[in-house]
Order: structure tokens, then sequence, then C-alpha cells
């Protein structure tokens, strides 16, 4: 394997990886402190319960997202070199302002973990919201830097040269919303769905069900706003990459020539020597009108950049429609359970209802790792975009795959641990969690 | 602005050796103590660490972030040719961070934990070891920008005995700051003498194993001795380190944990001073003999002022929190009903 595609790979997956962790490092603590909110307020054990039981999930997922953020923090240099010389600097703002929020995030959790029974009880309940808060915000202040490499700003280049750095303005690039926000509800998204999914599992094995059904409603509410709200969030992105990075928007659609009433095209197998897309779904004018608001308007096809900065097609488009595909199968459980809870209340004892969301389960991860590999190869062939390509700032040492194999393997048996551990935490509920089963138990 | 910024470097670093150092050392006595012993050293160590633990490991992703915000050119010089020790230290810290959350959260207590605690503890040790490296690989002049080979570019650029015995002697620090640090939670005192037993042992530990540096560097003729003791700062430091060491002797025998902690952390900064203020303002230093300084490397002037007045401010959030949080979790535990 080439040095280039092993360094280009282990970021991959290093990124693959953490972004898992993060995600339900930062989501987690919400549902949690909501938990732990109703417990405060109505006494019912079942509340402090899950609240427990959720906040080990918090910090085995926490503790790893930590460390696999520490791996990243070194490997951008190790992998990266003459991107960090010269991006450090200027797109350093929001990594600084991360370190204080992961710090805060890491000290409130310390408060949390350990301060039952120790700590006055809103005050307690209090740390948790801070966790959830300063997640949400490390998220987006690190989603703001890699805003940065699709929109670079707050510098001037002038013959191979980084003047006038401005690291205020980097900051607040012109992507740097639209991606945060994009990201966030992402995170709520998968983080919902999964959660959801799993004790929509374990209420239809019959498993403490009283604890499980609180569980779940709380997760499923979080998880099907959010995932109702995405595609609001999918529009302001996608006009925005229409006007800033055409040619990723391009990839996106497979769409190979500029046109106007450009259709959208759905599935279908991007035929790249021939720049055409076989066997696709077309609805006529409608790229068109998502990208400009205007079933007329002009959008920009892969055509309108030099052969040599075009990102790669396929990837880009099969990545996209999975995202936007498993996106509108979440918004349709979501609406199904918008009904449920309204409307059909028999619906929410139902048994399809449940398996529904077990399916679902992966979906939101899946779409999570979708849209990242979009915006990420959709880049491509640029580190920063217009300004320094992705194979000219790789690191000079020979020898990467190793490296590549390397955190490959201890990625790969982190992940067998974590699922190992949390399905421990998971079949121990009853036993360790549930005091309603414990109270029956010792009647017995 | 620039004075404030390495000022923050060097007490992360600092913290990161103390803090993060005295967690290592944890796993590192864990992994020295009789099996009869073990329970006991790990229960009183983390009655006490659990809380910070998290935030113990924060402060070296604060010093790499200042590095490569406001010193890019140092931060990646040491990435290119320092790759393989950063490589073998972070599977270190992937491995203990991991191993010691998986062996207090894993809801059923198996032979899983046989898999965990053998994991952490020798991550514990493989951690400050290429830690050591790593800063001594910086300033032993090894790191070749001009090599055209593998083995003198990104091998002999780490690989020599003076890195090898920092590296000893960083494990050594560590072992001794965690033994320092878990003889004022002992609860009895029986456990306190036995402590007090080892903290003697691990203070000779550590003297020998500081000689060691310095006979490594003769051997790789680095003028380690004219460094440390040829300026006068330097010196004072090292007597006052010196001088230190007497008092905790006293303070061990007078059973002071208070004391005895605040004289580690200042012989380890101590070292650490002397360590960095003989090539100060220049961090790395190059085999062509040229070096990377923190004055002329540093980043363009907006990029500092930016950087050090979120350092400023990340402070005023993280302090305050962090000494409440010790300070609560050091009290006398009272239970709050009703919760």
């Amino acid at each position: 394997m080439d040095d280039f595609l092993a360094a280009r790979l282990q970021m991959a997956f290093s990124l693959g990886f953490h972004i898992v962790f993060a995600c339900i490092g930062m989501v987690m603590p919400f549902f949690m402190s909501l938990a732990h909110f109703y417990w405060l307020r109505t006494k019912k054990v079942v509340y402090r319960d899950v609240t427990k039981a959720w906040s080990k999930g918090v910090a085995i997922f926490f503790a790893t997202g930590a460390v696999s953020g520490t791996v990243l923090s070194f490997e951008l240099g190790l992998l990266w070199p003459k991107f960090m010389e010269h991006a450090g600097p200027i797109f350093g703002m929001p990594f600084s302002l991360e370190g204080t929020a992961f710090f805060i995030e890491a000290i409130a959790l310390g408060f949390y973990l350990y301060g039952w029974n120790r700590l006055n009880p809103w005050f307690h309940w209090a740390t948790g919201v801070v966790v959830g808060i300063s997640g949400l915000l490390s998220g987006i202040l690190v989603v703001a830097a890699n805003a940065w490499m699709n929109s670079p700003a707050g510098f001037d280049y002038v013959n191979g040269q980084y003047l006038n750095i401005d690291p205020i303005k980097a900051m607040f690039n012109e992507a740097w919303f639209s991606q945060s926000l994009h990201m966030c509800i992402a995170a709520f998204v998968s983080t919902g769905f999964a959660v959801a999914g799993i004790h929509a599992l374990m209420i239809l094995k019959g498993k403490s069900v009283k604890f499980h059904s609180t569980a779940f409603k709380i997760a499923a509410v979080f998880g099907t706003v959010a995932a109702c709200l995405q595609p609001l969030s999918g529009d302001i992105s996608a006009k925005d990459v229409a006007k800033r990075q055409p040619e990723k928007l391009a990839a996106m659609e497979a769409h190979f020539h500029t046109e106007r009433f450009a259709p959208l095209i759905i599935g279908g197998i991007p035929d790249t020597a021939n720049k055409k897309v076989d066997y696709a779904i077309r609805i006529p004018g409608l790229l068109s009108f998502m990208a400009t608001g205007d079933f007329n308007g002009e959008v920009k096809g892969l055509d309108s950049v030099p052969q040599e900065d075009q990102p790669p097609v396929t990837v880009t488009h099969y990545a996209f429609q999975i995202m936007v595909g498993l996106g509108m199968a979440m918004v349709l459980i979501a609406v199904l359970y918008f009904i449920a809870l309204w409307k059909k209340k028999d619906w929410l004892r139902s048994r399809w209802l449940l398996k529904l969301f077990v399916i679902a389960t992966p979906l939101g991860f899946i779409a999570l790792e979708a849209g990242w590999t979009v915006t990420e190869v959709g880049r491509q062939p640029w580190i920063i975009r217009g300004v320094m390509r992705t194979a000219d700032a790789v690191t000079p040492m020979p020898g990467i795959a190793y490296s590549f194999y390397l955190f490959t393997a201890v990625y790969i048996s982190l992940a067998v641990i974590v699922s190992l551990l949390l399905f421990r935490q998971i079949s121990m509920v009853d036993k360790l969690y549930d005091s309603a089963n414990q109270s029956k138990d010792e009647q017995l | 602005m620039i004075y404030v910024v390495i000022i923050f470097l060097w007490t992360s670093i600092l913290l990161y050796i103390l803090l993060g150092g005295a967690d290592f050392g944890a796993g590192i006595i864990e992994l020295f103590t009789s099996k009869t012993n073990k329970a006991k050293t790990r229960k009183t160590m983390y009655k006490a660490i659990g809380p910070i633990w998290e935030a113990n490991h924060m402060w070296l992703i604060i010093a790499v972030v200042i590095l490569f915000v406001g010193f890019p050119k140092i931060y990646t010089t040491i990435s290119v040719y320092l790759h393989i020790p950063l490589v073998c230290m972070l599977l270190g810290i992937i491995a203990r961070g991991t191993a010691f959350v998986f062996r207090n959260y894993d809801a059923v207590k198996d032979d899983m934990q046989k898999v965990y605690t053998p994991i952490f503890v020798y991550s514990s040790l493989i951690t400050p070891f290429f830690l050591g490296i790593i800063a001594a690989s910086s300033v032993s002049g090894q790191i070749d920008p001009q090599a055209n080979d593998f083995v003198s570019a990104y091998i002999f650029s780490w690989l020599n005995w003076f890195s090898v015995a920092v590296g000893i002697f960083t494990v050594s620090i560590c072992g001794f700051l965690a033994i320092i640090f878990i003889i004022g939670q002992t609860d009895n005192d029986g456990d306190r003498q036995h402590f007090v037993g080892k903290a003697k042992r691990a203070i000779f530990i550590v003297m020998f194993c500081g000689a060691l540096v310095f006979a490594a560097a003769y051997a790789e003729h680095i003028p380690l001795a004219t460094w440390i003791f040829g300026d006068t700062p330097g010196l004072i430091a090292i007597i006052a380190a010196s001088i230190s060491l007497i008092i905790m002797f006293y303070a061990l025998n007078k059973d002071k944990p208070i004391l005895l902690r605040l004289l580690a952390g200042f012989q380890v900064a101590m070292i650490l001073f002397a360590a960095t203020y003989t090539h100060f303002p220049d961090i790395v230093l190059l085999k062509n003999g040229e070096n990377l300084s923190l004055v002329a490397h540093q980043g363009q002037v907006k990029t500092i002022a930016s950087l050090g007045y979120a350092l400023l401010i990340g402070s005023l959030f993280i302090l305050p929190a962090l000494v409440y949080l010790i300070y609560i979790f050091q009290k006398p535990k009272e239970i709050i009903a009703d919760h």
C-alpha cells in the first residue's frame, strides 16, 4: 500500500472511530440530565435508575472518545505535517477554545460520576448539564476547524506564503455554521436512534420493561425530533455547498455537466469515463431548485473545474445517497412515532413500532459516517480547498502502511471491547440498576 | 503575549508530569507490588484519583494545542522525526485510558479483569517511558533534517542511551509521585508505614536513575553537566531541589502528607526548570546545529495574541472548577440525604 493512501486511510479510520464516541459523549449527557431532572422533580425511582445506568455509558464513551481525541491531536502532525505547519496558526483558535471546553467537560464529569450522595442534588444535576453543554461546544468548535478546510478564511495566500493571519476570521469562516449545525443535529439523531433501538430490543425481550420503556421514550423523543429537523439543516448545507464548493455538490449528485433546470439524480451508477449516470431516477429541475431556490437556476457541474481538481465522484455520490436515504427513513419512523404519541396511543404498545426502532438502531451512525465521508472525500484533492493539496501535506516518513495496520487493529479491538462492555451493562440492568426488580427479589 | 503562551506551555507540561505522572505511577507501583498488597494499593489509589482522573490527562492536550497553534514548526519537526516514539506513546495512552475505565465500569467482574489489568499496568509503564524518550530526543541533537536514509532520520533521531536513560528516569519519577500521593490517602497507620517505607526506597531509585541519565549523557557526548550546572539559575534550582529532599525525609518521618506532596511537586518543577532553562528559548536542538526556538519560531502576531487570550480566558474557567473538584473529593465524605 502506498504511504499516501495509508495515511489517508489511517486518518479516516481514526476520525471515523472518534466521531462515534464523540457524538455519544456529547449527546448522552443530555438524555441523562433529563432523566435526572425527572427524578429530582417526581422522585420516581425508575428515573434515578435510568440516570445511573446511562451515566456508566457516558463514562465509558467519554473515556474512549477522550483518548481517541488525544491521538487525533497528534496524528494531525504525524500524518500531515506540511498541513499543520501552515494551518495550525490559522485554524488553531477553535482548537485552543475546544481545549478549554473539553477540560471543563472532564471536570464536570468527575463531579457528576462521583457526586451521588456527596453534592447538593441540584448542583449535582447542573454538573451533568455542564458535561453536555461543554461537549456540544467542543463538537461545534472542532467542526468549525474542519469547516475552515472547506472554506479557508482569515489569511492571504500570496506566492506560497500565508500572510495577514486572523484566527478569529478563520474560525468564523463561511462554512462553520451550516456544518456545525448539521453535525450537532446528526449527533442527536444517531445517538437517539441507537439508544432507543437498544432499549426497544430489551422491551421486546420483556426484561425490566418499565425501566427500558422510560429510557426508550427519552431517547426516542430526542432522536425523532432531531431526525425531523435534519432535512432543514441539510437544505441550508446544500445551498451553502452549492455556493462555496460547487464541485463538491456536483460530486455528491454525480452531476457532470453545468446546466440549468438540473435534475435531482437519485441512486444510479456513475460512469466517470463517459460522464453520465446509469439507472438513476431523475427528478427534472429539482436540483436547481434545491441548490439555488429557482427551478431554472444554473448548477455548476464537475466540468466547471479542471480534471485534476475534481473530487472522486463514485464514493461521494454513494455516500451522499446513503446519508439522505437513511435520513429519510428515520424521518418516516419519526412521523410514525409522533402519530403514535398523539393520535394512536395503542401503537405505542404494539410490537411492530418497537421492531422498527430496533432495525433503525445503527441507521443514524451509518448516515453520520456517510455524511462525514461526503464532506471529506468531496473536498479532495484538497486538504485546504484551493490552497494545499492533500498529497502535498503527507509526512515524508515511509512505511505509514504499518502504522495504519497497527492503528486499525487497535481501533477494532477497542470497538469489540466497548461493545462487550455495553452488552454487559445492558444485560445486567435488572441486577444493577432496576430497583423495581430488586425489591421484587427481596419480597420473594 | 508570547511569554504568557510560553508560561502556559511550560505549566501544562509540568502539570501533566505531576498529575498525569502520578496516575501513571499508580499503574507502575501496581506492577511492582507484591500480590498481597496489590488490592490495597489499588483501592487506596482509586478512591482519591477517580474523580480527577480524566482531568489529569487534559494537560497533555493543552500542551499539544499550544505547540501546534503557536509553534507549528516545532510541532511538525517533532511529529516527523519522532514519529515512532510518539506512536508508541499514543498506543500507551489509548491502552491505559481505556483499560482504566473498562476495569472500573465492566458490569461483570470476571476473567476479563485479567485482560484489563496487565494492559493497564504495562501501558502505565510504557507511556511515561516514551514521553521521557521524546523529551530527551528534543535536546539530544540527534534529529537530522538532512538525513537521507530511514534509520538515521527516523530511528537514531531518538534511539540512544541518553534518551533511554531519561525514559527510565521519567518512569521512576512517576512511581515516586504516586507513592507520595498515596501516603496522604491511607486511612490507617499500618498502611501509612508501608508506603512511607516504599517512598524512601523510591527516592533512592529516582536518584539512581538520575545518575544513570548523567552517565548516559557522558557516554553520548552530551554536555548535560555543563547545561545543568553551568549557569546560576539551573544550579540554584538543583540546590533547592536537594535541600527540599532533606526536608522530605523529615516530612516522611513526621507524617505530613500535604507538605510531602508540595515538596515532591517542587522537586519535579525544579528538575524541569533546570532541564529547560539552560536552552531557553530553544526547545529542539537539531543535529545541524540549527535550533528551534520558542521565540524565533513563534506564529504570527495575531495567532499568538488570540492563543494567549484563549488560554487566559480558559484558565479562568478551568482552574477554579478544578480546585473545587479536588477540594470536594478530598473532604471527608458527608452523605447528603434524599438523593
